[in-house]
């Protein structure tokens, strides 16, 4: 794996842990900004809802909690199903890993290892974030409005994505929150499709409620940020198959699946610094796949398998490209690592190996090896010519200036 | 109404006013200022401040909940001011002790002479709870043990500057010292050039080239680490904030690894090796094939590495056997011995109650005296004399006879109080002073250090875990 970077000053490598934080840190980020969208769906859409039709508050969250993933701890917590305790588990709970108060508290731990990494900027954003979550309850966020709490959410994270690309240098780093925000946007938004089933893919449910079915639509709509979106390429029609288009398929909207597909795959190809042509590792090939077969797939590819499996597909194939990039980058095994210094390519170190007659292919580790026999011989002279001479050298003191 | 309205220095040495009652001629301009200065003027600036730090993350972790709180480390905004000669003063005295330390060190591991010689008591010397065995007749690279090293100085009633403890381990407190100085041009914008206050912020780029100084010398361009136990560690704050100023990698045990006595830090194309790092773990925790092995923050194999020359660390192993309270009273005869000077920094007079004739002086004056246990820091385990009560009083006493070897005592010293922001106005509050030495190349002292005051009426403990605060420290130019 040789980097084609071209640089003109050595460049530190990137530490795996390092690295795993920042895609992390990036992935709870996105994860609590989704999180707020799958609520909005529901709190957009009950707000254009008749009082009367809000009777079954089960059938109303039963979605938002599928999509999340998290519906059988929810079930173990919470003895009934209704705006508050849905409330509670998606934005609050201690207990619910995937809260958007937990989803925070992870992103800035996250930060907060990588700090030395990620720009001032950065930081005091997330840790503003963080803080302003601190001690929040359910009654304050009712008293400010949830979808007004959800904006802020969305916000915070935006901004926090705007501050990361304008501050922080476009390098690996950068790459890794890339990788991170697009896997975790590519997964939610095969979430919050799935989620919603019954009005995608009508035929495979029984129920048909076109009036309520179009006011879903676009609260869905609307919680992707893709209403506007939406209409200047489709107009005013709202059809669940072409929203299902634009949701996976769209090539220009930030949070398709397909677009998060390509840029997942582009963020891995620059990490690598491998070319177009080929895959380096199992990460690239995995998104490189996924990119190609959303690229050249049809709504009907997508709806022909049915639209659940086409996204379990999708979904699983998510969980392996991040199990490769884990696998890759992150917890290799060292015994068969290779050593790679970064300045490999660099003209100071092949000057250096020339000095010490090494070929380039060698390793720096090498040259070390090579000298034993010298060290060997410092260290007599040093006990030979005894202890009180070294002890007595002294140093002066720098002035400062 | 002024901050100074009911400003009384007491019976005690001021460092702003003289006895006098008169302004400190280094003082004047601050005090002129800060005079002048509204109330809610200050507080103002004050919480501007506060806010700053909590909004930077420049916190330490309170352990006392589950959760950990992180908190602001308390900031005093009126600076703490040393005249050019008081500073020179203490920089020759330093640097003076840093040499003999060092060479105590060296010694220590190598022939023993000192011990040999009777100046430094075997049972103290060998028996340290830090002494390393294994490193004895080890060389550590240049001949350097304590790298960096932070050492206490107080000002007694009388004026005189003591040294009252060296932390040669891995002291902490210098990132509160940089972030300090930047929080008061913040505050003060104006001050600084008028008053000419010398800088500090050098202070990481000559770690760094103290670090690059040390590393095995076959490395020409030596990737230097600072080592940080991880950020649930109550100063991973200053870990991370010094690795971003020198700009090296931070990294915990678990990213690095040793294979065939060279250290490699695990990177996303795959290993690199690092040469020269500074520890912020203990010698206990460094190694579980070596010291505890229990210890998960280590790095396996590390010690072997060292030992083999193939990676550098500061500060070196075993530092630790020169900063015990016990070794601290023989400082002054190590520089006798090994510079023939006359030690330009006194030490605080000190018991040992290992001797017969001392341990009863200390046994009965025990309500004057602080009794210090040989092998703690962080001001616990203490007695504090005149802040006791009768029992803590008879309990030292069965401590000290049980074991006298573990305990020293010091008369109670004046400390010097400093006026601090109390609600509303300003009062007198005892403070301290922790410069840091670096040891390299050349000796490199950033002038001044982090003052350290105890926030609490009537404290004398000036511990960030026991309600101390922090002001900047100011030295200034030679006029």
């Amino acid at each position: 794996m040789k980097a084609t970077f071209t640089r003109s000053q050595p460049v530190q490598p990137m530490l795996s842990r390092v690295a795993d934080s920042l895609y992390w840190m990036s992935r709870y980020m996105e994860r609590a900004e989704n999180i707020s969208r799958i609520l909005d769906v529901n709190l957009q859409y009950m707000l254009d809802l008749p009082r009367r039709e809000q009777t079954n508050p089960k059938m109303l969250w039963g979605p938002v909690l599928r999509s999340t993933g998290d519906e059988g701890d929810f079930n173990k917590e919470y003895p009934k199903t209704d705006s508050s305790t849905v409330l509670d588990f998606l934005v609050l709970s201690r207990d619910n890993p995937n809260s958007i108060v937990n989803c925070v508290n992870r992103a800035r731990e996250n930060a907060r290892h990588v700090r030395e990494q990620i720009s001032d900027e950065m930081w005091e954003e997330i840790n503003r974030f963080y803080l302003s979550l601190k001690g929040l309850s359910q009654s304050q966020i009712k008293r400010m409005g949830a979808h007004e709490f959800s904006n802020r959410v969305r916000e915070a994270s935006h901004l926090f994505q705007g501050i990361t690309d304008a501050t922080m240098p476009h390098g690996e780093g950068w790459e890794f929150i890339q990788a991170g925000k697009y896997i975790e946007r590519a997964d939610k938004t095969t979430r919050i499709v799935d989620a919603n089933l019954d009005v995608f893919a009508p035929g495979q449910s029984k129920r048909s409620n076109r009036a309520g079915d179009a006011l879903k639509l676009a609260a869905i709509l609307k919680s992707c940020s893709a209403h506007t979106a939406y209409r200047r390429i489709y107009v005013a029609d709202i059809e669940p198959e072409k929203v299902v288009e634009f949701l996976v398929l769209g090539a220009t909207f930030p949070r398709s699946i397909r677009f998060c597909a390509e840029a997942l795959h582009c963020a891995l190809r620059r990490i690598s610094g491998s070319s177009g042509e080929r895959f380096s590792n199992d990460s690239e090939k995995l998104a490189g796949q996924l990119d190609a077969e959303l690229h050249f797939s049809s709504i009907e590819d997508v709806l022909s398998p049915g639209l659940h499996a086409s996204m379990d597909a999708i979904q699983t194939k998510l969980n392996q490209i991040d199990e490769s990039i884990y696998a890759t980058y992150i917890f290799y095994d060292p015994e068969e690592a290779s050593v790679t210094p970064a300045e490999e390519e660099t003209g100071i170190l092949q000057r250096f190996k020339a000095m010490q007659g090494l070929k380039a292919s060698e390793k720096i580790g090498a040259v070390a090896r090579k000298k034993p026999a010298k060290k060997v011989a410092r260290k007599k002279a040093a006990t030979k010519s005894g202890a009180k001479k070294s002890v007595t050298r002294k140093r002066t003191t720098k002035s400062n200036k | 109404m002024g901050l100074f309205e009911n400003y009384h220095p007491e019976d005690f040495f001021d460092e702003m006013f003289a006895e006098d009652g008169k302004v400190r001629p280094h003082y004047k301009e601050i005090y002129q200022r800060l005079r002048q200065m509204e109330v809610k003027e200050f507080d103002r600036r004050r919480e501007a401040i506060d806010t700053a730090f909590m909004r930077q993350g420049i916190t330490f972790t309170v352990y006392s909940d589950e959760q950990g709180t992180e908190r602001i480390f308390p900031f005093d905004l009126i600076p703490r001011i040393i005249p050019a000669d008081e500073w020179a003063h203490i920089e020759a005295g330093l640097t003076q002790r840093i040499i003999a330390i060092n060479m105590y060190l060296y010694d220590l591991y190598h022939g023993q002479k000192i011990v040999n010689d009777g100046v430094v008591p075997a049972e103290y010397a060998l028996k340290s709870a830090h002494f390393r065995q294994e490193f004895m007749h080890i060389d550590v690279p240049k001949d350097i043990y304590v790298h960096i090293c932070g050492t206490d100085l107080v000002r007694d009633k009388d004026g005189t500057i003591y040294v009252l403890e060296d932390n040669a381990r891995c002291p902490s407190g210098v990132s509160y010292l940089l972030e300090n100085r930047a929080a008061m041009k913040r505050a003060f914008p104006n001050v600084f050039e008028r008053i000419g206050v010398r800088p500090v912020d050098h202070y990481c780029e000559e770690l760094l080239s103290v670090l690059q100084y040390i590393a095995p010398a076959s490395q020409p361009n030596p990737n230097v680490v600072v080592l940080t136990p991880g950020i649930y560690n109550s100063a991973y704050f200053e870990h991370s904030f010094i690795a971003r100023q020198m700009g090296v990698p931070i990294v915990e045990g678990r990213d690095l690894v040793v294979q065939d006595k060279f250290v490699y830090m695990r990177t996303t194309r795959g290993l690199q090796r690092v040469d020269s790092i500074y520890r912020r773990i203990d010698d206990d925790f460094l190694d579980p094939e070596v010291f505890r092995k229990d210890s998960v923050l280590g790095v396996p194999g590390i010690v072997e590495a060292y030992r083999a020359g193939n990676v550098s660390l500061a500060n070196s192993i075993g530092t630790g056997a020169c900063d015990d309270k016990a070794i601290y009273a023989y400082v002054p005869a190590m520089i006798k011995y090994y510079l023939g000077e006359e030690p330009i920094l006194p030490n605080v007079p000190t018991y040992m109650a290992r001797d017969k004739e001392q341990r009863s002086y200390i046994l009965d004056n025990l309500k004057d005296l602080v009794v210090k246990p040989v092998n703690e820091s962080g001001g616990y385990g203490m007695l504090v004399g005149p802040k006791s009560t009768k029992k803590e009083i008879a309990e030292f006493k069965r401590r000290i006879q049980r074991n006298p070897r573990n305990y020293i005592a010091q008369p109670t010293l004046s400390l010097s109080r400093s006026p601090s922001y109390c609600e509303d106005c300003f009062e007198g509050r005892h403070i301290d002073l922790r410069p840091y030495i670096l040891n390299g190349k050349e000796i490199t002292i950033v002038p001044g250090g982090l003052t350290r005051v105890a926030l609490r009426k009537g404290s004398l403990v000036v511990n960030s875990s026991q309600g101390g605060g922090s002001k900047d420290t100011w030295v200034l130019y030679d006029k």
